[in-house]
């Protein structure tokens, strides 16, 4: 028997694996210490429990236990990582290039740094969402600091070339940062053949929990410092202060060690699911894949199904929990901007519906997820006007609109 | 952000999902909206010869409480003579349905298609479009 409903948004988060909770629960009870407390046994025990666990993520990521700085999640390492440079590296320079399609926790901090004299780049990306590698290192000026580019995109999965990206950045003394918070456990991905100076990334994406993330501070080749943006007891060698969250990083820990034996295996595995439904959702007519599929995260797919709506097609897939990149409910209208920067038309990204597996998922819920769609596809488009009219014939980019 | 029980209602079993003959000059068509806003509406009603709505049909491009603000707008529109059919506001929808503030929108469009249907059915028999304010947006 299937259980509803089935949970296919694992790229807005994840749940957490069992494993992972079992090694947590003793640090909320008996093992309570603060990490901080040198002075008695119940916070060396706390401090070992962090100590291993840097150690089980930095095995994850290819780096050392002291680059790795325990934030509350992807959000605080990216603003700490901007705004630490930004700060760290004034008499350097102050411009940033990021991306168009990065998440808004950067490209709201790079906004915000902006009032403060910094100069930011926002790259377009091409159709498929990759990086121009050409037009980055033209975009490169003496004044440049810093390079913000993410490794896998939260909506299309798209997986930038964040070697070649770090070749150029370290070709012009430029640090590289990556919000790595969809690729981290998914992909293999690690600092050092990476090349990556910073890098952001959370528990709650890779089966592990929430409230507890991770900015990697490189400490050699070159020596990476940021100002701290939390002051207080100078933890976290003085860049992030604040009493350790010492479940969420034995969790993070945890799941990082899980990822090491089950990333290849899960990858495989969803990777193959994700394609099957994709070929069987292609069927339909009119509907377009978004995003470079040779270079993309294994979990992930993003389908516009054009002449429906992308919220009122997840009303009539019951039972599937997807997320879309049509925003009726924002008072904007504003569709997906992600999408948008890919060149698509406000049509096509408020037909998108974004689809991502996890390592729970079935073959049996793909299959059922596959009759849904299909089945909302096809009952929306029976209902929709413009169906109608492409069906016939009718050129709609012709029709004159009555915006409202 | 939860449908209320009327939304899905309408959504799950929508009234009067159709096309009525355009060409007809007893049918009136309205088509608002526009598919980059992410809505479409087309509204159509038969009209007789006493001005009394005979039938309404809707197709829909949108979300569900769009889907349901127009399937909504064609149960109210049979039975009505056009100049009652002026009459409905939005608002009616809004409460009617229970639209929360962001999708205030979707029945705007709503009374919007029930106008443009009206107009174009007056102009096809030679009388003047009606005039609509437009207050709520």
């Amino acid at each position: 028997m299937i259980k509803l409903p089935i949970y296919l948004d694992n790229n807005a988060t994840t749940p957490m694996d069992p494993r992972v909770l079992e090694a947590m629960i003793p640090y909320f009870t008996e093992k309570f210490g603060n990490a901080a407390s040198r002075n008695h046994p119940f916070g060396w025990v706390a401090e070992e429990a962090v100590d291993y666990a840097r150690e089980q993520i930095s095995k994850l990521i290819g780096c050392t236990e002291k680059e790795i700085i325990f934030t509350s999640g992807a959000t605080e390492s990216n603003n700490l990582a901007i705004k630490g440079v930004f700060e760290m590296y004034q008499s350097k320079g102050n411009h940033i290039i990021t991306l168009t399609t990065e998440h808004k926790a950067i490209l709201d901090t790079c906004h915000h740094l902006e009032k403060q004299g910094a100069e930011i780049t926002y790259l377009d990306v091409q159709a498929d969402g990759m990086v121009d590698l050409a037009k980055l290192e033209a975009a490169i000026t003496p004044k440049t600091i810093l390079i913000s580019i993410m490794y896998g995109n939260n909506e299309i999965g798209v997986v930038q070339h964040i070697k070649k990206i770090s070749e150029i950045a370290r070709k012009h003394g430029v640090l590289l940062h990556t919000d790595a918070t969809q690729a981290v456990g998914k992909i293999p991905v690690n600092v050092e053949t990476d090349g990556i100076d910073l890098m952001s990334f959370s528990g709650h994406k890779m089966y592990g929990p929430k409230g507890i993330g991770v900015l990697y501070v490189r400490r050699k080749n070159p020596r990476v410092k940021v100002t701290a943006q939390m002051d207080g007891g100078g933890h976290e060698r003085g860049m992030r202060s604040g009493t350790l969250n010492v479940p969420g990083i034995v969790g993070l820990g945890k799941a990082a060690e899980i990822a090491m034996l089950d990333m290849e295996k899960d990858a495989v595995r969803l990777s193959a699911l994700r394609d099957k439904l994709e070929n069987a959702l292609s069927t339909l007519e009119e509907s377009y894949v978004n995003g470079n599929i040779g270079s993309r995260l294994p979990h992930t797919t993003n389908i516009s199904f054009k002449y429906v709506e992308g919220e009122g097609l997840m009303m009539a897939m019951k039972d599937l929990a997807v997320s879309s990149g049509s925003a009726c409910t924002s008072a904007s209208l504003e569709p997906s901007y992600v999408l948008k920067s890919l060149g698509l038309n406000d049509d096509l990204a408020h037909s998108s519906i974004r689809f991502g597996l996890g390592r729970f998922t079935t073959d049996e819920e793909v299959d059922y997820a596959i009759e849904v769609t299909k089945t909302a596809v096809t009952k929306l488009r029976e209902m929709s006007p413009l169906w109608e009219m492409f069906k016939e014939g009718i050129d709609l980019d012709s029709v004159e609109w009555a915006e409202h | 952000m939860a449908y209320s029980e009327k939304v899905i209602d309408h959504y799950n079993n929508p009234r009067n999902v159709g096309t009525l003959d355009k060409s007809k000059n007893t049918v009136g068509t309205g088509l608002v909206g526009a598919p980059e806003c992410g809505d479409v509406m087309r509204l159509q009603i038969e009209v007789d010869e006493n001005n009394v709505i005979q039938d309404a049909k809707f197709k829909t491009f949108g979300c569900g409480s769009a889907i349901a603000s127009s399937s909504l707008a064609t149960e109210w529109l049979k039975g009505k003579s056009i100049d009652q059919a002026l009459e409905i506001d939005n608002m009616d929808i809004v409460e009617e349905l229970a639209l929360p503030p962001v999708k205030i929108h979707c029945s705007v469009l709503a009374e919007d298609a029930i106008k443009a249907a009206i107009n174009d059915y007056r102009v096809k028999n030679g009388m003047a479009p009606v005039e609509s304010e437009k207050s709520h947006h």
